[in-house]
């Protein structure tokens, strides 16, 4: 604990606050909690078609296509740019022949990041009620820096990874939260309500999102 | 059906009339209307002045005045959720376990006018003719503590004679909130200002609603303004008949 | 205002508030706005209302047992390389704070928006020290550069127009001067601004909207990205959680997921939210602090009607369906909690002595708006109400409660009310004219300053009543009505009196 700032101090304070806390909270009893609510259950492709209209809600881009289109679809997605960063672990028959792969290893700096205009990742999770991408952060996502500095980022999520609801959604990562994973929740580009209220796309995060749906898999 | 009602001390002592037009209204649908002349107040307003002891004390008193009535009727939305949402807790705050005991057994038979009427008895023609143009305000308890829904509207709407006029933000709170109206008179003054302009703006001869509490904070402005809209209690216009019209 | 503290009693900053027709235009505008769209986010969800059961449900069970939950939160996330500390007041929080800046040697850090930080005054405390916080939320920037304070929980700038804050970056920001007012080229001038701080800065704050005890996970929930930037970017993050923010297990996390979005911005779900336990390694800060902040909240916890306030998960919601907070404004709550919870919140940290903070609870026409918005069901106004009786509780004898006693008494019994009712008839006399009330002495004032007031009318309710059961049996009708207890005690009224 040499790291600890004022070690000791805070140490009382612990002691403090916790008795405070059992002193309080002592005639208090825990409820029994009711289930979780369900909804209407929709069918594989339903799922599907309303992730792609929460997904273009959001003013992102959506593509649908077989394993085989993957790679123009990217293609498409990059809009002419030519280069982009790639995580290891992302199956490369998914990027286009002539795209410029940058890698993260040796670790690109911030400053390499930010001259970096897009970024292209896998997921691990998609929830369709609320048009939500999970990263995990594993293969073929990188580390959170990589989704975040580049302003375009194209995701790839197989059809298969597109689940109905949030708890469903967040139920598929629990794995990887109690392994120590950082997660990422993405609904459509960074955005701000911020000046009265009007939402406006583009803040920090990357101002471009597309997601891709490869179905079959 | 013997019906006990409860005027409330404010239609008592400043709007007798209400509570003659709801007699009128139950006896000419063939109730036996009882009044238990010792009744006072509800305590409501000592409530939420912050005086609790003194809202036990008249919560007590009021389970008492009506230990043995099938069912107590109230022209108001705020009485009414006084008793049945906020003596539990009055009992819980000042630790009085016979109150909460009272209270449990009293508020199952207390209604508001318009739920009696249309979910107790399952009547919304109540055979009332008022021939004039009227909007309509949703009080605040009765709407939201009481949940009487839409139970006034389709009353009013089975009116014969009547123009019922919708209300922009009709929702939205007079402004009125007993002591409120007197200790933030300028935020009160300004919620009150909106509301009297959207009951302008509608064109109607009066405005009603379930609760002569509001409704005088509202007329009150109305007449401040010398608008000539009047303000009039839901029991006046299902009161009203083609031989007598309740003003 | 500074922190918690309001500095005046609520309605007369509400007045002084009130004068501004610039902040009331900006709030209707926006208020009305959201509440719309916040009915539609919701109604999309024909369970709302069990997710809502559902969420106060786990906010309850994670009271109950709250300090387990904070140890097991404790012991996860050092057991993945972070470091925990305590807080017992605002003052702890912030030498905590600057120390670990200081052995940094820090001068300037980001900031997450975080109103926990900005209840304990941080930026206040860092300044002191030599310690510039930058705030990267757009709002919050807004706030800051205009050298100004928040006026809601969301949107801390709601208060200013897109003119002002044209008009404010073009002033401010480096480099910038011909902005025009589209809220996208303005948020693309914070953009420009903040880029290279999120990029070179060794230090951020963030506060958390949940710490999850069983995984030792902390949790921002954004829009801007400048949360990511800010819990990724930095070799040092130090976290600040108000202890009553943590849930029991990772399940949990799910029903605010849900409910949070749609109550706070009215989406289905917000841009961005990150999760992080502890340390990862080659992903992110590598020296993590979490701060677990008292300040008030175990007092709270202890009383029994207004712990349910410490379920908030500082959404929003309930300011934006306030007609009282949209008339007043953020700014006349004087603290960082402005609003329904704020009327119930700030004089519970603060204690019920506070003379400003405890006109809060009395904010409130009680329309109940708030609790219908409000995701995990605090029912505010019973707490405000309660609030209220807390205050008078502890106050001397004054005017009100004599004038309440009065009333009391007066209303013990029929007759004596009726006597009351007589009383006042003849004391009203000089006020009235043409049957109107439009002038009323001292505090009651408050009433004609804007409204008439009807006249009591000749005859009360009760003595009609009893005139129709006299002039029935006279005519020889039924008169059952009467109930024989209460004619006993119904004494003739007059000569008691």
């Amino acid at each position: 604990m040499t790291n600890t700032p004022n070690a000791i101090h805070t140490a009382e304070a612990r002691l403090e606050v916790l008795t405070r806390i059992n002193r309080a909270a002592q005639d208090m009893v825990a409820p029994v909690k009711p289930p979780y609510p369900q909804g209407e259950v929709l069918s594989r492709e339903a799922i599907l078609e309303q992730f792609e209209d929460r997904i273009l809600d959001y003013k992102a881009g959506f593509l649908r296509v077989a394993p085989a289109g993957v790679a123009q679809a990217v293609a498409t997605a990059l809009a002419g740019e030519t280069r982009a960063v790639v995580p290891q672990g992302l199956d490369l028959a998914w990027l286009p022949a002539e795209l410029t792969l940058l890698r993260d290893s040796p670790r690109l700096s911030h400053a390499e990041l930010d001259g970096i205009g897009t970024v292209i990742t896998g997921a691990a999770v998609a929830i369709s009620t609320t048009g939500t991408i999970i990263l995990n952060h594993v293969a073929g996502q990188g580390r959170r820096a990589l989704t975040l500095i580049p302003d375009r980022h194209i995701c790839i999520v197989r059809a298969s990874q597109v689940v109905q609801t949030v708890p469903e959604g967040m139920q598929a990562v629990a794995s990887s939260v109690t392994a120590g994973q950082p997660l990422t929740l993405i609904s459509g580009p960074s955005a701000t309500s911020d000046i009265e209220l009007v939402r406006v796309e583009g803040v920090h995060g990357p101002r471009q999102l597309s997601v891709i749906v490869v179905e079959g898999i | 059906m013997k019906v006990d009602i409860f005027p409330t001390c404010i239609n008592d002592a400043l709007f007798p009339r209400t509570g003659q037009a709801m007699v009128a209204l139950l006896e000419r649908l063939g109730h036996d209307v009882r009044f238990n002349p010792n009744q006072t107040c509800c305590g409501q307003m000592h409530l939420n002045t912050g005086y609790r002891q003194d809202a036990a004390a008249l919560a007590h008193k009021f389970v008492s005045d009506y230990e043995d009535a099938d069912v107590i009727v109230t022209p108001s939305g705020s009485c009414a959720a006084m008793i049945r949402e906020l003596y539990p807790e009055v009992a819980q705050w000042t630790g009085d376990h016979a109150l909460a005991k009272a209270v449990s057994d009293v508020s199952p038979r207390v209604y508001e006018l318009s739920e009696f009427l249309v979910n107790r008895l399952g009547i919304t023609d109540v055979g009332a003719y008022y021939p004039h143009r009227v909007t309509y305000h949703p009080t605040c308890h009765a709407m939201r503590s009481l949940r009487v829904g839409d139970a006034p509207l389709k009353l009013l709407q089975q009116v014969r004679g009547m123009t019922l006029l919708p209300l922009e933000g009709a929702e939205e709170c007079c402004g009125f909130g007993g002591t409120f109206s007197i200790k933030n008179p300028d935020v009160s003054t300004a919620m009150l200002a909106d509301k009297v302009q959207h009951i302008i703006a509608t064109g109607a001869e009066s405005c009603t609603a379930g609760d002569n509490s509001c409704l005088m904070h509202i007329g009150g402005g109305l007449h401040r303004l010398r608008s000539g809209t009047r303000t009039v209690h839901l029991a006046h216009i299902l009161a009203s008949t083609q031989a007598e019209v309740w003003v | 205002m500074s922190g918690l503290h309001p500095q005046l009693p609520f309605p007369e900053a509400a007045k002084s508030e009130l004068l501004s027709a610039q902040l009331r235009s900006n709030l209707r505008k926006v208020t009305h706005t959201i509440r719309e769209k916040r009915l539609s986010a919701v109604a999309e969800l024909p369970y709302w209302e069990e997710l809502r059961v559902l969420g106060e449900a786990t906010k309850n069970e994670a009271l109950a047992h709250l300090s387990d939950h904070l140890l097991e939160l404790e012991k996860n996330v050092k057991a993945r390389g972070g470091q925990v500390h305590w807080a017992t007041d605002a003052q702890e929080a912030r030498e905590l704070v600057a120390q670990i800046a200081e052995r940094h040697q820090v001068r300037e850090l980001i900031k997450v928006k975080s109103i926990t930080s900005d209840e304990i005054e941080l930026n206040k405390a860092l300044d002191e020290r030599g310690i510039h916080a930058i705030e990267t939320d757009l709002a919050e920037l807004i706030v800051q550069l205009s050298h100004d304070t928040p006026s809601h929980i969301l949107v801390p700038a709601i208060h200013r127009n897109r003119a002002e804050i044209q008009a404010l970056f073009n002033r401010e920001l480096p480099g910038e001067g011909h902005l025009s007012d589209l809220p996208a080229d303005l948020a693309g001038a914070a953009r420009r601004y903040l880029r290279h701080k999120f990029l070179t800065t060794k230090m951020a704050v963030s506060g958390a909207n949940f710490g999850i005890a069983d995984t030792g996970t902390v949790c921002v929930v954004e829009s801007e990205g400048n949360g990511r930037m800010c819990v990724t970017l930095p070799e040092v993050l130090v976290s600040i959680m108000g202890v009553e923010k943590v849930l029991p297990t990772w399940d949990d996390i799910s029903v605010f997921m849900e409910l949070l979005p749609r109550s706070s911005t009215a989406e289905r779900m917000n841009p961005y939210t990150s999760f992080w336990s502890g340390v990862t390694a080659d992903d992110g800060p590598q020296e993590f602090h979490l701060i677990l902040l008292d300040n008030g909240r175990s007092k709270v916890l202890a009383d029994q009607t207004g712990r349910q306030t410490l379920r908030c998960i500082r959404c929003s919601a309930c300011l934006n369906v306030c007609p009282v907070y949209e008339r007043a404004g953020g700014h006349a709550y004087g603290s960082v909690y402005p609003g329904p919870i704020g009327a119930i919140l700030t004089p519970q940290l603060l204690g019920m002595q506070d003379h400003n903070a405890n006109t809060l609870p009395g904010a409130s026409s009680l329309c109940g708006a708030c609790f219908d918005a409000c995701p995990v069901r605090i029912n505010i106004p019973q707490v405000l109400i309660y609030l209220r009786g807390e205050v008078t509780k502890d106050k001397g004898p004054s005017v009100e409660q004599l004038a309440m006693q009065g009333m009391r008494l007066a209303m013990s019994a029929g007759w004596r009310f009726e006597g009351a009712i007589k009383l006042a008839r003849i004391g009203q006399g000089p006020l009235v004219q043409d049957g109107t009330i439009s002038w009323l002495p001292g505090m009651l004032g408050g009433w004609t300053q804007s409204r008439d007031l009807g006249a009591f009318p000749d005859q009360s309710f009760r003595e009609w009543w009893r005139e129709r059961q006299r002039n029935q049996a006279k005519a020889g009708a039924p008169t059952p009505s009467d109930k024989s207890p209460a004619n006993r005690d119904a004494k003739e009224p007059g000569e008691q009196v």
